[in-house]
């Protein structure tokens, strides 16, 4: 019944396991016993866990990125330490089996279960704010898709405890992957981890792709769009191309490993390099998606903080696009050394170095935007100019990479390791925290305290050049990724340098974490009671602070690229409807939840062989989902009084801070 | 009350006819009858087989989307077949792509039988 | 910005969606199909190569039946067919003739599903199982895959079935059944290219 689970799973005598796992559960039995004093387990149920609203939707998504952040870097620190202390071919602290699992852990976790919820939080806050709609297109497949990433989080996290994790490195390459170099049930945690909440994230690409091309108010033609609702767009045509295609890749990794059979095996005809080739099919695209509504973010904010609308705001929807569609050309530039040849290789060479062109349009653009403006240095300003600044230097890295034979002196060294984490950081994690710092007050209806925002940017732009500068060095010395241990006396400083700038990154993360906890503590002194903070461009700052559950009481109509914008010029802004109608709203449902919960069981189960608990899993998923497809009473009405009423009470606070 | 929200007033767009689909429906088993005959009668040379399979089975897919599926260029269908076609292109993509860099990658393997000492005579 | 009044969406009544949203979940349905046709199109390039891969095991030519395969195309073919006159009774608003066309569906549906299950049975029993070989691997698994596909369509047909039995054609079963009706024509495209590439040129 228990298939390959016993008591021998839990890594007893694992003292750094151990010891966090006691943390977790004295935590986690906090957290539980303060839900329960406080009486909160009725409204964590019925305002977040059934909840189908996107910006509950989206604000969990993104504290699932600032969980799992903190997982993360705590492996990133722990690497750093252990590259720190293992110089003269040291031990360290960490032996390599465990070191393995480690950095395939800190890749996956950071890539699937921080960047990416973090960017599809962002899309799902602000989307249909800015394009004048209710909700998305399916808000119920919307709540199952952020559950299904959740519970691919929470099994990630189990693995720490029972079993152990992959330790392939976060792309898992065969043969290693395979069952003759990976018996342990670490391998099968990652497939399944990434199955389940790669079919979350697949739904919510086709979710947002129709309620962006169906959803927008009247009037908002497609060159109307904010450029952050275009960076969304073509972020969830790129989600729906190549998520099947790791999907289909992992499938056919455990059918060899769960069905013997030998796709990428090395006997009997496998052939391991197609699921490289694959693999990176899927996994280039990947990280624009991550990347692309991080430069939408940047345009929003560039734009507001400039006083100046957005510079080339067609060069960018092309520039945008281009990406997308190049974004299709260039997988092979991640194995250039293995094997297919300089005419393979010259090919995406070439086009790896036209990628970087429509990037570059953007970075003139942004920087049109600040010419001639009068800039207010918001946090979320410094994290942009941070960006242009630390992204230029990690895209010409990339661009340097891209040269086939600059790459085999280059590829798997540490100066590659530098390059992705130079634009991720640099790109990816500055757009979302700048983006967190920037729409806040329109989620939580009081802004962010400024000093201590300021404060985790210095932290993190010091503390990653200080991290991964000395890194492009040691690349160009020689050091390759992913080592346990060196006997490079030369490499040792940078190393030191290394961690100490990681430290400092660290410092970043706890400024953000005290951030949070004073402005909730201040925010009644911060109050956004008009909507509109920051004096701001689009859409989604013509509502309240927090939007109201409808976001519009009356649908907008849209003569103008910078609505929001152009109604205060003509002083139209903030005007209340002299009539109002009955609003069609979705309701709440656990379902999403409850699906995700037996996938969930279903995945843990063939981890372990637990074949008849596996089938349970499954025919809970597909019971209730069958219980929802015959559910009818699946929405509501909302008066016309009562949305008069919420909308009476915006009008109030608007008049008070006037 | 759910039903408030789907047009009950018959709203569905015509698609097809008896007609259109009978049509695409003999189309489809004359076309299947002849890849399976190409194959199996011996009737066409045998370096041909391959080139005319392929346009016969091409030809039902465009069949099949044109007369079941009602891909098109009216206005409702529309959106589908564009984004059919961009799917299409790529799937053309990935999969030209990917044969294209396997077929390099195994070109460039070292044979099985080869003996590492044998490789490096080679050069 | 806000004009006074929602004149926006035709006369009903506080109907905000104006967006056609049953024409919504058909687009979002087909933009899923796609994503689908993507898997298949993998499973269709690993099988291009390892086409070959048979490991000194047996090949297509020895072991595909070809009036056997032609027999189960002719039932999704057909199928596809019934399915399609369905929908035609659909729109007619003829529940009946729904049923009963969704119900010879089902079973040539079901027919297909068995003789392929005793095609996979009858290869395995002979030794060449997907472990035999990557050439039997892909092959397995690409069939498979498109007859697992079928079967959830058998599962989502019988649901339907009963749910015009219950609810009878109103707008959110119309709906669900234009979007099976999309699957269901797409995997007898699918299976066009299972039957061309697989079988027809595996025997070549």
């Amino acid at each position: 019944m228990l298939g390959k689970l016993t008591l021998d799973a839990i890594p007893w005598h694992e003292p750094i396991i151990m010891g966090t796992g006691a943390v977790v559960a004295l935590g986690g039995a906090a957290m539980l016993a303060a839900l329960t004093w406080f009486r909160l387990w009725g409204p964590l149920w019925k305002n977040w866990i059934t909840s189908v609203d996107h910006k509950k939707i989206g604000v969990m998504y993104i504290v699932l990125a600032l969980v799992m952040l903190l997982r993360g870097f705590a492996d990133a620190i722990m690497m750093r330490g252990q590259q720190a202390l293992a110089a003269n071919d040291g031990a360290g602290f960490l032996p390599p089996h465990h070191y393995d699992q480690i950095f395939t852990a800190h890749g996956v976790i950071m890539i699937f279960f921080v960047a990416t919820p973090f960017v599809l939080g962002l899309m799902n806050v602000i989307v249909p704010l800015q394009i004048g709609a209710r909700d998305v297109a399916y808000p119920f497949v919307n709540s199952l898709s952020f559950w299904l990433s959740a519970f691919g989080a929470v099994l990630v996290m189990a693995s720490m405890w029972i079993g152990d994790f992959a330790a392939t490195g976060w792309v898992a390459y065969p043969p290693l992957s395979e069952l003759g170099y990976s018996p342990t049930v670490g391998m099968d945690y990652y497939i399944w981890s990434l199955q389940i909440s790669g079919l979350g994230t697949t739904l919510t690409g086709i979710n947002f792709i129709v309620t962006i091309l169906r959803m927008r108010a009247p009037g908002m033609g497609l060159m109307k769009m904010p450029v952050f609702t275009w960076t969304a767009l073509i972020t969830n045509i790129l989600i729906v191309a190549v998520f099947p295609v790791l999907t289909a890749t992992l499938a056919l990794l455990t059918a060899d490993r769960y069905l013997g059979m030998h796709f990428f095996t090395n006997e009997l005809g496998g052939n391991a390099m197609m699921y490289i080739n694959l693999i990176w099919v899927w996994g280039h695209p990947e990280v624009y998606i991550l990347i692309l509504p991080a430069f939408g973010a940047f345009s929003e904010i560039i734009a507001t903080f400039s006083g100046k609308p957005l510079f080339g705001y067609k060069s960018m929807v092309y520039a945008t696009s281009s990406i997308g569609v190049l974004s299709f050309f260039v997988w092979l530039h991640h194995f250039f050394t293995m094997g297919s040849g300089a005419n393979v290789n010259a090919f995406f060479g070439i086009m790896t170095s036209i990628i970087s062109i429509p990037t570059g349009v953007k970075l003139f653009n942004w920087l049109f935007t600040m010419f001639r403006g009068r800039i207010r240095y918001h946090s979320s300003v410094l994290w942009t100019v941070g960006f242009m600044v630390t992204f230029a230097v990690g895209g010409m890295t990339g661009v340097l990479l891209a040269v086939p034979g600059a790459d085999f002196v280059l590829h798997n060294s540490l100066f590659l390791v530098a390059h992705f984490h130079n634009v991720i950081i640099g790109g990816v994690i500055f757009g979302c925290l700048a983006g967190m710092s920037f729409w806040f007050p329109k989620v939580f209806g009081f802004t962010l305290n400024e000093f201590w925002g300021k404060v985790a940017f210095w932290c993190w732009l010091v503390g990653y050049w200080l991290a991964f500068t000395p890194l492009y060095i040691l690349g160009f010395k020689g050091m390759t990724r992913r080592m346990n241990h060196y006997d490079h006396p030369d490499w040792h400083p940078y190393l030191i340098v290394a961690l100490v700038g990681a430290v400092i990154i660290g410092m970043g993360i706890l400024a953000i974490g005290i951030q949070l906890y004073v402005s909730i503590r201040d925010r009644d002194q911060n109050r956004d009671l008009t909507g509109d903070p920051w004096d701001a461009r689009s859409l989604e700052w013509a509502t309240a602070s927090p939007a109201p559950f409808y976001n519009f009481a009356v649908l907008p109509e849209i003569t103008s690229l910078e609505q929001h914008w152009d109604d205060k010029e003509h002083g139209r802004h903030f005007v209340q409807p002299t009539r109002y109608e009955d609003i069609h709203m979705p309701k709440n449902t656990g379902t999403g939840f409850i699906i995700s919960a037996f996938g969930f069981v279903m995945c843990f189960a063939l981890v372990w062989h637990m074949w008849a608990i596996a089938a349970a899993g499954l025919l809970g998923v597909i019971g209730t989902f069958l219980f929802r497809a015959y559910d009818r009473d699946v929405d509501y009405w909302v008066p016309a009084a009562e949305v008069q009423a919420i909308e009476r009470r915006r009008t109030d606070m608007i008049r008070k801070a006037a | 009350m759910s039903d408030h929200m789907m047009h009950d007033g018959g709203h569905d767009a015509a698609h097809g006819s008896l007609t259109s689909y009978a049509v695409g429906f003999l189309l489809s088993l004359l076309l299947t009858a002849g890849s399976f005959g190409a194959v199996m009668s011996g009737a066409v040379p045998h370096a041909m087989i391959l080139p005319a399979i392929v346009v016969l089975a091409v030809t039902q897919l465009l069949v099949q989307l044109i007369l079941f599926l009602h891909l098109g260029s009216a206005p409702d269908q529309r959106s589908n077949t564009v984004i059919f076609l961009l799917t299409g292109m790529l799937i053309v993509i990935i999969v030209a792509g990917s044969l294209w860099v396997m077929h390099n990658a195994n070109v460039n393997m070292m044979p099985m039988q080869m003996s590492v000492e044998r490789a490096l005579a080679k050069n | 910005m806000n004009s006074p009044v929602s004149t926006l969406h035709g006369g009903h009544g506080g109907h905000e969606h104006g967006h056609d949203a049953g024409a919504n979940t058909v687009l979002g349905f087909w933009i899923y199909l796609m994503s689908d046709c993507l898997i298949f199109a993998i499973l269709f390039a690993t099988f291009g190569v390892l086409s070959t891969s048979y490991a000194g095991g047996p090949s297509g030519r020895e072991l595909f039946d070809l009036p056997y395969v032609a027999g189960e195309t002719l039932l999704l073919l057909v199928s596809s067919f019934t399915f399609g006159v369905a929908m035609l009774s659909m729109q007619a608003r003829r529940t009946d003739n729904v049923i009963i066309l969704l119900l010879v569906t089902f079973l040539l549906g079901t027919g297909f599903i068995w003789m392929e299950v005793h095609e996979f049975a009858h290869l395995i029993a002979e030794g060449a199982g997907p472990d035999r070989s990557a050439f039997l691997s892909a092959y397995f698994v690409l069939v498979g895959t498109h007859g697992l596909h079928v079967t959830v369509g058998l599962l989502w047909l019988a649901v339907m079935m009963h749910q015009i039995a219950r609810y009878g054609l109103d707008g959110i079963v119309r709906r669900r059944l234009s979007c099976l009706s999309l699957f269901w024509h797409f995997l007898d495209l699918v299976w066009i290219c299972v039957f061309t590439f697989v079988y027809l040129r595996g025997v070549l």
